[in-house]
Protein backbone atom coordinates (compact mmCIF):
# COMPACT_ATOMS: atom_id res chain seq x y z
CA UNK A 1 0.00 0.00 0.00
CA UNK A 2 1.23 3.73 -1.09
CA UNK A 3 1.73 4.60 2.81
CA UNK A 4 1.61 8.70 1.27
CA UNK A 5 -2.02 7.88 0.26
CA UNK A 6 -2.92 6.36 3.52
CA UNK A 7 -0.89 8.67 6.08
CA UNK A 8 -2.84 11.44 5.49
CA UNK A 9 -5.03 10.13 7.54
CA UNK A 10 -2.64 9.91 10.96
CA UNK A 11 -3.66 12.93 13.15
CA UNK A 12 -1.48 15.58 13.99
CA UNK A 13 -0.57 14.60 17.43
CA UNK A 14 0.40 11.35 16.35
CA UNK A 15 2.73 12.16 13.20
CA UNK A 16 4.24 14.69 15.78
CA UNK A 17 6.02 12.28 18.04
CA UNK A 18 8.62 9.55 17.13
CA UNK A 19 9.22 5.87 17.44
CA UNK A 20 11.46 5.41 20.55
CA UNK A 21 14.91 5.21 19.70
CA UNK A 22 14.89 1.83 21.40
CA UNK A 23 13.55 0.22 18.29
CA UNK A 24 15.79 0.39 16.11
CA UNK A 25 18.40 -0.92 18.79
CA UNK A 26 16.04 -3.54 19.12
CA UNK A 27 15.98 -4.06 15.41
CA UNK A 28 20.03 -4.40 15.08
CA UNK A 29 20.49 -6.77 18.42
CA UNK A 30 17.66 -9.34 17.23
CA UNK A 31 18.99 -9.62 13.82
CA UNK A 32 22.43 -10.55 15.64
CA UNK A 33 23.63 -14.18 16.90
CA UNK A 34 25.57 -14.76 20.03
CA UNK A 35 24.32 -11.63 21.94
CA UNK A 36 24.75 -10.57 25.30
CA UNK A 37 21.99 -8.41 26.54
CA UNK A 38 22.45 -5.47 29.26
CA UNK A 39 19.56 -4.24 27.38
CA UNK A 40 16.62 -5.48 29.06
CA UNK A 41 14.10 -3.55 31.01
CA UNK A 42 12.89 -6.33 33.44
CA UNK A 43 14.14 -8.76 35.70
CA UNK A 44 15.37 -12.02 34.54
CA UNK A 45 13.87 -14.34 37.46
CA UNK A 46 10.29 -15.87 36.07
CA UNK A 47 7.69 -14.93 38.39
CA UNK A 48 7.10 -17.45 41.45
CA UNK A 49 5.63 -20.82 40.93
CA UNK A 50 2.98 -19.67 43.69
CA UNK A 51 1.54 -16.84 41.47
CA UNK A 52 1.96 -18.61 38.65
CA UNK A 53 -0.49 -20.97 40.40
CA UNK A 54 -3.04 -18.49 42.02
CA UNK A 55 -3.60 -17.82 38.24
CA UNK A 56 -4.15 -21.57 37.65
CA UNK A 57 -6.12 -21.92 39.82
CA UNK A 58 -8.40 -18.78 38.89
CA UNK A 59 -8.98 -20.10 35.55
CA UNK A 60 -9.68 -23.88 36.77
CA UNK A 61 -12.40 -21.96 38.93
CA UNK A 62 -14.12 -20.66 35.90
CA UNK A 63 -12.83 -16.94 36.60
CA UNK A 64 -13.02 -15.75 33.53
CA UNK A 65 -15.13 -12.77 33.11
CA UNK A 66 -14.73 -9.16 33.71
CA UNK A 67 -13.96 -7.88 37.05
CA UNK A 68 -15.44 -4.72 38.41
CA UNK A 69 -13.94 -1.32 36.17
CA UNK A 70 -11.66 -0.91 39.17
CA UNK A 71 -10.57 -4.21 39.78
CA UNK A 72 -11.31 -6.91 42.43
CA UNK A 73 -12.19 -5.22 45.41
CA UNK A 74 -10.31 -8.26 47.12
CA UNK A 75 -7.05 -7.28 45.35
CA UNK A 76 -7.53 -3.64 46.19
CA UNK A 77 -7.80 -4.30 49.94
CA UNK A 78 -4.63 -6.27 49.35
CA UNK A 79 -2.73 -3.07 47.66
CA UNK A 80 -4.09 -0.52 50.60
CA UNK A 81 -2.67 -3.39 53.10
CA UNK A 82 0.47 -3.46 51.25
CA UNK A 83 1.01 0.11 50.61
CA UNK A 84 0.70 1.32 54.16
CA UNK A 85 2.33 -1.89 55.10
CA UNK A 86 5.50 -1.38 52.94
CA UNK A 87 5.10 2.37 52.58
CA UNK A 88 3.19 3.77 55.23
CA UNK A 89 0.80 5.42 53.26
CA UNK A 90 -2.94 5.16 53.04
CA UNK A 91 -5.60 4.51 50.23
CA UNK A 92 -9.00 3.71 50.08
CA UNK A 93 -9.77 0.64 48.27
CA UNK A 94 -13.20 1.93 47.30
CA UNK A 95 -12.50 4.87 45.91
CA UNK A 96 -8.96 6.03 46.01
CA UNK A 97 -7.36 3.40 43.65
CA UNK A 98 -7.66 1.55 40.00
CA UNK A 99 -5.88 -1.93 38.82
CA UNK A 100 -4.58 -1.27 35.63
CA UNK A 101 -2.84 -3.22 32.61
CA UNK A 102 0.89 -2.09 33.83
CA UNK A 103 1.98 1.22 35.27
CA UNK A 104 1.77 2.38 31.73
CA UNK A 105 -1.74 2.52 31.89
CA UNK A 106 -2.15 4.23 34.87
CA UNK A 107 0.59 6.86 33.64
CA UNK A 108 -1.69 7.69 30.64
CA UNK A 109 -4.69 7.69 32.81
CA UNK A 110 -3.68 9.94 35.40
CA UNK A 111 -2.05 12.23 32.24
CA UNK A 112 -5.28 12.11 30.31
CA UNK A 113 -7.18 13.10 33.53
CA UNK A 114 -5.85 16.10 34.25
CA UNK A 115 -3.81 17.61 31.23
CA UNK A 116 -5.62 20.37 29.15
CA UNK A 117 -4.55 21.05 25.53
CA UNK A 118 -1.44 22.95 26.05
CA UNK A 119 -0.16 22.49 29.84
CA UNK A 120 2.91 22.05 30.48
CA UNK A 121 3.94 18.84 32.04
CA UNK A 122 7.34 18.38 33.57
CA UNK A 123 9.18 15.32 32.67
CA UNK A 124 12.37 14.84 34.76
CA UNK A 125 15.33 13.25 32.05
CA UNK A 126 16.81 10.83 31.43
CA UNK A 127 13.62 9.11 31.86
CA UNK A 128 11.75 6.32 30.85
CA UNK A 129 10.72 6.63 26.86
CA UNK A 130 6.92 6.61 27.27
CA UNK A 131 6.74 9.61 29.62
CA UNK A 132 6.92 12.59 27.37
CA UNK A 133 4.83 10.85 23.96
CA UNK A 134 2.26 10.19 26.61
CA UNK A 135 1.98 13.99 27.79
CA UNK A 136 1.97 14.56 23.98
CA UNK A 137 -0.91 12.08 23.15
CA UNK A 138 -2.97 13.58 26.31
CA UNK A 139 -2.82 16.52 24.69
CA UNK A 140 -0.43 18.35 27.27
CA UNK A 141 3.17 19.85 26.46
CA UNK A 142 6.42 18.06 27.81
CA UNK A 143 9.05 19.84 29.51
CA UNK A 144 12.20 18.19 29.77
CA UNK A 145 14.43 19.23 33.06
CA UNK A 146 17.34 17.60 32.38
CA UNK A 147 19.50 16.28 35.70
CA UNK A 148 23.12 15.46 35.52
CA UNK A 149 25.77 12.82 37.22
CA UNK A 150 27.29 15.49 38.95
CA UNK A 151 24.13 15.27 40.91
CA UNK A 152 23.83 11.69 40.82
CA UNK A 153 21.31 12.56 38.45
CA UNK A 154 19.00 13.94 41.08
CA UNK A 155 16.59 16.22 39.90
CA UNK A 156 17.26 19.72 41.62
CA UNK A 157 14.29 22.09 43.33
CA UNK A 158 15.79 25.17 42.11
CA UNK A 159 15.93 23.33 38.38
CA UNK A 160 11.93 23.21 38.35
CA UNK A 161 11.50 26.59 39.87
CA UNK A 162 13.43 27.61 36.57
CA UNK A 163 10.91 25.41 34.38
CA UNK A 164 7.71 26.47 35.55
CA UNK A 165 5.62 28.87 34.08
CA UNK A 166 2.03 29.98 34.02
CA UNK A 167 1.09 26.97 32.17
CA UNK A 168 2.73 24.22 34.31
CA UNK A 169 0.35 21.99 35.78
CA UNK A 170 2.31 18.74 36.62
CA UNK A 171 5.40 17.49 37.50
CA UNK A 172 6.27 13.02 36.73
CA UNK A 173 8.84 12.02 39.49
CA UNK A 174 10.25 8.56 39.15
CA UNK A 175 12.54 7.05 42.06
CA UNK A 176 13.97 4.73 41.64
CA UNK A 177 14.77 6.02 38.43
CA UNK A 178 14.65 3.84 34.63
CA UNK A 179 17.77 4.50 33.11
CA UNK A 180 19.46 6.27 35.59
CA UNK A 181 19.04 3.86 38.93
CA UNK A 182 18.98 6.82 41.15
CA UNK A 183 16.91 7.04 44.26
CA UNK A 184 16.00 10.19 45.53
CA UNK A 185 16.03 10.28 49.90
CA UNK A 186 13.43 11.58 52.24
CA UNK A 187 15.48 14.96 52.56
CA UNK A 188 15.29 15.16 48.43
CA UNK A 189 11.46 14.67 48.63
CA UNK A 190 10.72 16.87 50.81
CA UNK A 191 12.56 19.83 48.96
CA UNK A 192 11.14 19.32 45.77
CA UNK A 193 7.56 18.81 47.67
CA UNK A 194 7.83 22.70 49.28
CA UNK A 195 8.39 23.83 45.37
CA UNK A 196 5.67 21.44 44.27
CA UNK A 197 3.38 23.15 46.79
CA UNK A 198 4.78 26.77 46.12
CA UNK A 199 3.86 26.39 42.70
CA UNK A 200 0.67 24.58 43.29
CA UNK A 201 1.14 21.62 41.03
CA UNK A 202 0.55 17.73 40.79
CA UNK A 203 2.57 15.29 41.00
CA UNK A 204 2.52 11.68 38.95
CA UNK A 205 5.56 9.47 41.12
CA UNK A 206 5.82 6.46 39.41
CA UNK A 207 6.85 4.07 41.94
CA UNK A 208 7.42 1.08 40.07
CA UNK A 209 10.39 -0.07 41.14
CA UNK A 210 10.28 0.91 45.43
CA UNK A 211 10.84 -2.73 45.91
CA UNK A 212 13.92 -2.21 44.57
CA UNK A 213 16.14 0.39 47.13
CA UNK A 214 19.41 -1.07 48.30
CA UNK A 215 21.20 1.48 50.28
CA UNK A 216 18.02 3.27 52.62
CA UNK A 217 14.56 2.90 53.85
CA UNK A 218 12.57 3.68 50.63
CA UNK A 219 10.43 7.01 50.83
CA UNK A 220 7.12 7.59 48.96
CA UNK A 221 6.27 10.74 47.56
CA UNK A 222 2.31 10.98 49.24
CA UNK A 223 4.17 9.90 52.61
CA UNK A 224 6.06 13.32 52.04
CA UNK A 225 4.27 15.82 54.25
CA UNK A 226 1.41 17.65 52.50
CA UNK A 227 1.82 15.86 49.36
CA UNK A 228 -0.64 12.97 49.99
CA UNK A 229 -3.37 15.23 48.26
CA UNK A 230 -0.93 16.49 45.39
CA UNK A 231 0.04 13.12 44.27
CA UNK A 232 -1.22 10.39 41.74
CA UNK A 233 0.99 7.03 43.37
CA UNK A 234 1.66 5.16 40.07
CA UNK A 235 2.94 1.27 41.01
CA UNK A 236 2.13 -2.72 39.80
CA UNK A 237 4.10 -5.89 40.42
CA UNK A 238 6.08 -5.49 36.53
CA UNK A 239 9.65 -4.89 38.72
CA UNK A 240 9.04 -6.83 42.28
CA UNK A 241 7.33 -9.71 41.65
CA UNK A 242 8.62 -10.39 38.25
CA UNK A 243 5.42 -9.82 36.37
CA UNK A 244 6.25 -7.77 33.71
CA UNK A 245 4.15 -10.02 31.37
CA UNK A 246 1.09 -10.33 33.08
CA UNK A 247 0.49 -5.86 32.29
CA UNK A 248 -0.71 -5.38 35.73
CA UNK A 249 -0.43 -1.75 37.50
CA UNK A 250 -2.15 0.92 39.95
CA UNK A 251 -2.27 3.60 40.76
CA UNK A 252 -3.98 5.60 43.76
CA UNK A 253 -4.98 9.24 44.69
CA UNK A 254 -7.24 11.37 46.20
CA UNK A 255 -10.74 10.50 45.12
CA UNK A 256 -11.74 13.56 42.60
CA UNK A 257 -8.63 12.54 40.66
CA UNK A 258 -9.16 8.54 40.56
CA UNK A 259 -12.40 8.94 39.51
CA UNK A 260 -11.50 10.68 37.12
CA UNK A 261 -9.12 8.13 35.92
CA UNK A 262 -11.71 5.18 36.32
CA UNK A 263 -14.20 7.18 34.29
CA UNK A 264 -11.32 7.06 31.22
CA UNK A 265 -10.24 3.65 32.48
CA UNK A 266 -13.97 1.60 32.52
CA UNK A 267 -14.63 3.29 28.95
CA UNK A 268 -11.70 2.39 27.23
CA UNK A 269 -10.38 -0.51 29.10
CA UNK A 270 -13.27 -1.88 31.61
CA UNK A 271 -10.88 -3.97 33.59
CA UNK A 272 -7.53 -5.57 33.71
CA UNK A 273 -7.31 -9.05 32.58
CA UNK A 274 -9.40 -10.98 35.56
CA UNK A 275 -6.67 -13.68 35.58
CA UNK A 276 -3.54 -11.04 36.21
CA UNK A 277 -5.16 -9.69 38.97
CA UNK A 278 -5.75 -13.42 40.70
CA UNK A 279 -2.47 -13.15 40.17
CA UNK A 280 -1.37 -10.34 41.70
CA UNK A 281 -3.62 -10.95 45.02
CA UNK A 282 -0.95 -13.83 45.69
CA UNK A 283 1.73 -12.26 44.75
CA UNK A 284 0.88 -9.44 47.52
CA UNK A 285 -0.63 -11.92 49.94
CA UNK A 286 2.06 -14.67 49.59
CA UNK A 287 5.12 -13.04 47.30
CA UNK A 288 7.20 -10.81 49.51
CA UNK A 289 9.80 -13.46 50.70
CA UNK A 290 10.27 -13.83 46.74
CA UNK A 291 10.71 -10.12 46.67
CA UNK A 292 13.30 -10.25 49.27
CA UNK A 293 15.42 -12.85 47.53
CA UNK A 294 15.50 -11.30 44.58
CA UNK A 295 16.31 -8.15 45.56
CA UNK A 296 18.99 -9.78 47.04
CA UNK A 297 20.17 -10.87 44.10
CA UNK A 298 20.26 -7.86 42.14
CA UNK A 299 22.28 -6.21 45.20
CA UNK A 300 24.81 -8.65 44.80
CA UNK A 301 24.79 -8.15 40.98
CA UNK A 302 24.92 -4.39 41.41
CA UNK A 303 28.20 -4.63 43.60
CA UNK A 304 29.49 -6.65 40.18
CA UNK A 305 29.14 -4.77 37.52
CA UNK A 306 30.10 -1.12 39.71
CA UNK A 307 32.78 -2.87 40.38
CA UNK A 308 33.83 -4.04 37.15
CA UNK A 309 33.10 -0.59 34.81
CA UNK A 310 35.12 0.89 37.70
CA UNK A 311 37.98 -0.61 37.32
CA UNK A 312 38.15 -0.24 33.22
CA UNK A 313 37.65 3.00 34.34
CA UNK A 314 34.09 3.95 33.37
CA UNK A 315 32.38 6.39 35.56
CA UNK A 316 29.11 5.43 37.21
CA UNK A 317 27.62 6.41 40.69
CA UNK A 318 26.07 4.05 42.72
CA UNK A 319 22.85 3.70 41.62
CA UNK A 320 20.75 3.22 44.60
CA UNK A 321 17.71 1.44 42.84
CA UNK A 322 16.12 -0.63 40.26
CA UNK A 323 18.39 -3.12 37.97
CA UNK A 324 20.43 -0.59 36.16
CA UNK A 325 23.65 1.30 35.93
CA UNK A 326 24.66 4.21 34.01
CA UNK A 327 28.23 4.85 33.30
CA UNK A 328 29.67 7.80 31.49
CA UNK A 329 31.35 6.69 27.91
CA UNK A 330 31.97 10.03 27.46
CA UNK A 331 35.81 9.97 28.12
CA UNK A 332 35.75 7.48 24.76
CA UNK A 333 35.18 10.14 22.47
CA UNK A 334 31.78 8.73 21.31
CA UNK A 335 28.30 9.16 21.61
CA UNK A 336 25.87 6.95 23.34
CA UNK A 337 24.71 5.80 20.12
CA UNK A 338 28.16 5.22 18.66
CA UNK A 339 29.06 3.45 21.35
CA UNK A 340 26.54 0.90 21.82
CA UNK A 341 26.43 0.35 18.10
CA UNK A 342 30.17 -0.28 17.56
CA UNK A 343 30.34 -2.77 21.20
CA UNK A 344 27.17 -4.26 19.46
CA UNK A 345 28.85 -4.39 16.35
CA UNK A 346 32.43 -5.70 17.67
CA UNK A 347 31.84 -7.47 20.79
CA UNK A 348 27.71 -8.36 20.75
CA UNK A 349 26.82 -7.00 23.85
CA UNK A 350 23.29 -4.94 23.84
CA UNK A 351 23.45 -1.91 25.97
CA UNK A 352 21.01 1.02 25.54
CA UNK A 353 21.95 4.28 24.44
CA UNK A 354 21.40 6.74 27.30
CA UNK A 355 20.45 9.44 24.66
CA UNK A 356 17.10 7.35 24.17
CA UNK A 357 16.18 8.53 27.45
CA UNK A 358 16.41 12.35 26.64
CA UNK A 359 19.18 14.83 25.70
CA UNK A 360 21.01 14.49 29.35
CA UNK A 361 21.07 11.20 28.61
CA UNK A 362 23.96 11.21 26.10
CA UNK A 363 27.46 10.40 27.54
CA UNK A 364 26.00 7.42 29.17
CA UNK A 365 24.74 3.87 28.25
CA UNK A 366 22.34 1.70 30.43
CA UNK A 367 23.06 -1.50 31.25
CA UNK A 368 20.93 -3.92 32.96
CA UNK A 369 22.50 -5.99 35.55
CA UNK A 370 19.30 -8.02 35.65
CA UNK A 371 20.95 -11.07 33.77
CA UNK A 372 22.86 -14.06 34.65
CA UNK A 373 26.37 -14.20 36.83
CA UNK A 374 27.87 -15.76 34.20
CA UNK A 375 26.90 -13.42 31.22
CA UNK A 376 27.57 -10.72 33.47
CA UNK A 377 31.34 -11.53 33.59
CA UNK A 378 31.46 -12.26 30.54
CA UNK A 379 29.91 -8.83 29.37
CA UNK A 380 32.07 -7.13 31.55
CA UNK A 381 35.27 -8.92 30.13
CA UNK A 382 33.88 -7.89 26.65
CA UNK A 383 33.14 -4.31 27.28
CA UNK A 384 36.80 -3.96 28.58
CA UNK A 385 38.07 -6.22 25.30
CA UNK A 386 35.71 -3.24 23.11
CA UNK A 387 37.13 0.18 25.60
CA UNK A 388 41.02 -1.05 24.65
CA UNK A 389 40.52 -1.32 20.51
CA UNK A 390 39.30 2.79 21.44
CA UNK B 1 27.02 -17.57 61.94
CA UNK B 2 27.13 -13.80 60.92
CA UNK B 3 25.42 -12.27 57.79
CA UNK B 4 28.59 -12.71 55.19
CA UNK B 5 28.80 -16.29 56.27
CA UNK B 6 25.19 -16.87 55.45
CA UNK B 7 25.24 -14.81 52.23
CA UNK B 8 28.39 -16.86 51.16
CA UNK B 9 26.98 -19.99 51.67
CA UNK B 10 23.55 -18.98 49.55
CA UNK B 11 25.67 -18.08 46.57
CA UNK B 12 28.18 -21.42 46.76
CA UNK B 13 24.76 -23.59 47.42
CA UNK B 14 23.48 -22.25 44.17
CA UNK B 15 26.37 -22.37 42.23
CA UNK B 16 29.61 -24.11 43.77
CA UNK B 17 32.13 -23.48 41.05
CA UNK B 18 31.60 -19.15 41.64
CA UNK B 19 35.22 -17.80 41.89
CA UNK B 20 36.65 -16.65 44.64
CA UNK B 21 36.95 -13.17 42.71
CA UNK B 22 33.68 -13.13 41.91
CA UNK B 23 32.33 -14.28 45.30
CA UNK B 24 34.31 -11.20 46.85
CA UNK B 25 32.81 -8.73 44.14
CA UNK B 26 29.32 -10.42 44.65
CA UNK B 27 29.54 -9.79 48.50
CA UNK B 28 31.28 -6.27 48.53
CA UNK B 29 34.61 -7.73 50.22
CA UNK B 30 37.91 -8.59 50.01
CA UNK B 31 39.41 -11.55 47.69
CA UNK B 32 41.46 -12.35 51.30
CA UNK B 33 38.35 -11.64 53.21
CA UNK B 34 36.52 -14.06 50.95
CA UNK B 35 39.11 -16.99 51.55
CA UNK B 36 38.97 -16.59 55.33
CA UNK B 37 35.37 -17.12 55.20
CA UNK B 38 34.91 -19.72 52.80
CA UNK B 39 38.48 -21.68 55.23
CA UNK B 40 36.50 -20.89 58.05
CA UNK B 41 33.17 -22.46 57.13
CA UNK B 42 35.23 -25.46 55.61
CA UNK B 43 37.51 -25.74 58.83
CA UNK B 44 34.01 -26.24 61.05
CA UNK B 45 32.39 -28.30 58.67
CA UNK B 46 29.76 -25.89 57.57
CA UNK B 47 30.69 -26.55 54.37
CA UNK B 48 31.42 -30.45 53.53
CA UNK B 49 32.39 -30.41 50.39
CA UNK B 50 31.12 -29.29 46.50
CA UNK B 51 29.69 -31.91 44.00
CA UNK B 52 28.36 -31.11 40.35
CA UNK B 53 24.66 -32.18 40.19
CA UNK B 54 24.71 -34.75 37.33
CA UNK B 55 21.99 -35.61 34.41
CA UNK B 56 23.74 -39.61 34.51
CA UNK B 57 20.66 -40.80 32.30
CA UNK B 58 22.16 -38.39 29.95
CA UNK B 59 24.77 -39.41 27.00
CA UNK B 60 25.56 -42.21 29.27
CA UNK B 61 24.07 -45.19 29.29
CA UNK B 62 25.01 -47.08 32.31
CA UNK B 63 22.57 -44.69 34.07
CA UNK B 64 22.90 -45.19 37.90
CA UNK B 65 19.91 -46.89 39.48
CA UNK B 66 18.97 -45.10 42.53
CA UNK B 67 16.90 -46.72 45.44
CA UNK B 68 14.93 -45.45 48.59
CA UNK B 69 14.89 -47.96 51.47
CA UNK B 70 12.45 -47.54 54.02
CA UNK B 71 13.97 -49.25 56.88
CA UNK B 72 12.69 -50.12 60.58
CA UNK B 73 15.44 -51.42 63.08
CA UNK B 74 15.94 -52.07 66.52
CA UNK B 75 17.72 -49.26 68.43
CA UNK B 76 20.85 -50.09 70.20
CA UNK B 77 21.10 -49.80 74.03
CA UNK B 78 23.02 -46.72 75.10
CA UNK B 79 23.73 -44.79 71.44
CA UNK B 80 20.20 -45.67 70.03
CA UNK B 81 19.78 -45.51 66.16
CA UNK B 82 23.48 -43.84 65.96
CA UNK B 83 25.57 -46.80 65.84
CA UNK B 84 22.57 -48.58 63.27
CA UNK B 85 23.19 -45.60 60.42
CA UNK B 86 26.90 -46.03 60.93
CA UNK B 87 26.92 -49.58 60.28
CA UNK B 88 24.72 -48.59 56.94
CA UNK B 89 26.63 -45.38 55.87
CA UNK B 90 29.99 -46.61 55.82
CA UNK B 91 28.97 -48.62 52.35
CA UNK B 92 30.53 -46.41 49.86
CA UNK B 93 27.33 -47.45 47.89
CA UNK B 94 24.83 -45.66 50.48
CA UNK B 95 24.67 -41.99 48.82
CA UNK B 96 22.10 -40.83 52.03
CA UNK B 97 20.90 -41.76 55.64
CA UNK B 98 18.11 -39.69 57.70
CA UNK B 99 16.49 -41.17 60.50
CA UNK B 100 12.85 -40.45 59.96
CA UNK B 101 10.32 -39.79 62.24
CA UNK B 102 6.92 -41.94 61.34
CA UNK B 103 6.42 -45.64 60.56
CA UNK B 104 10.18 -46.63 59.69
CA UNK B 105 12.97 -45.47 61.59
CA UNK B 106 16.00 -44.85 58.41
CA UNK B 107 15.62 -43.48 55.42
CA UNK B 108 18.18 -45.01 53.05
CA UNK B 109 19.66 -43.89 49.43
CA UNK B 110 21.21 -45.98 47.50
CA UNK B 111 23.03 -46.19 44.24
CA UNK B 112 24.04 -48.85 41.73
CA UNK B 113 24.60 -49.62 38.50
CA UNK B 114 21.90 -52.16 38.09
CA UNK B 115 18.75 -53.26 39.94
CA UNK B 116 20.26 -56.56 40.44
CA UNK B 117 23.42 -54.66 42.18
CA UNK B 118 20.91 -52.32 44.17
CA UNK B 119 19.25 -56.05 45.17
CA UNK B 120 22.02 -57.97 45.80
CA UNK B 121 23.57 -55.06 48.61
CA UNK B 122 19.94 -54.91 50.28
CA UNK B 123 19.87 -58.60 50.28
CA UNK B 124 23.13 -59.33 51.10
CA UNK B 125 24.24 -56.20 53.39
CA UNK B 126 21.59 -54.39 54.41
CA UNK B 127 18.92 -56.61 55.86
CA UNK B 128 21.40 -59.09 57.30
CA UNK B 129 22.18 -56.44 59.77
CA UNK B 130 21.28 -57.50 63.44
CA UNK B 131 19.52 -54.39 64.35
CA UNK B 132 17.21 -54.39 61.10
CA UNK B 133 13.95 -55.43 61.69
CA UNK B 134 12.46 -54.87 57.72
CA UNK B 135 13.45 -53.56 54.37
CA UNK B 136 10.92 -51.79 51.78
CA UNK B 137 12.98 -50.75 48.58
CA UNK B 138 11.47 -48.12 46.44
CA UNK B 139 13.59 -47.91 42.89
CA UNK B 140 13.31 -44.51 41.16
CA UNK B 141 11.95 -44.52 37.95
CA UNK B 142 12.13 -40.88 37.03
CA UNK B 143 14.34 -37.81 38.41
CA UNK B 144 11.96 -34.74 37.87
CA UNK B 145 14.51 -32.25 40.32
CA UNK B 146 16.88 -32.97 42.46
CA UNK B 147 18.88 -30.52 45.19
CA UNK B 148 16.55 -27.74 44.08
CA UNK B 149 17.40 -28.06 39.83
CA UNK B 150 14.81 -29.03 37.61
CA UNK B 151 16.34 -31.46 35.35
CA UNK B 152 14.28 -31.03 31.85
CA UNK B 153 13.97 -27.40 32.58
CA UNK B 154 14.29 -24.99 29.38
CA UNK B 155 16.28 -22.00 31.02
CA UNK B 156 16.53 -19.70 28.04
CA UNK B 157 16.03 -16.40 27.85
CA UNK B 158 12.34 -15.99 27.05
CA UNK B 159 12.73 -12.55 27.36
CA UNK B 160 13.04 -9.98 24.14
CA UNK B 161 16.47 -8.73 23.68
CA UNK B 162 16.10 -4.87 24.35
CA UNK B 163 12.99 -3.25 26.08
CA UNK B 164 12.76 0.05 27.75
Amino acid sequence: MNTKLTSKYLSNTVQSIHPSGIRRFFDLASSMENVISLGVGEPDFVTPWNVIEASYHSLEQGYTAYTANAGLFELRKEISRYLKRRFGVTYSAEEEMVVTVGASQAIDLALRAVVNPGEEVIVVEPSFVSYAPTVTLAGGVPVPVNTYSRDDFKLQPEQIEAAVTEKTKVIMLCSPNNPTGTVLSKGDLERIAEVVEKHDLLVISDEIYAELTYDEPYTSFPAVRNMRNRTILISGFSKAFAMTGWRLGFACGPKDILQAMLKIHQYTMMCAPTMAQHAALEALVNGQKDVVKMKESYRQRRRLVVHALEEMGLSCHVPGGAFYVFPSIEKTGLSSEEFAEQLLMNEQVAVVPGSVFGESGEGHVRCSYATSIQKLEEAMRRIDRFLKTL
Amino acid sequence: MDSKERELLHLIEKNGRLETATIARLMGITVDETKQILEKLEKEKVVLGYSAIINWTKGTEDGAVTAMIDVKVTPKRGVGFDKVAERIYRFPEVKAVYLMSGVYDLSVSIEGKTMAEVGRFVSEKLSTIDSVISTTTHFILKKYKHDGLVFSENNEDKRIVVSP
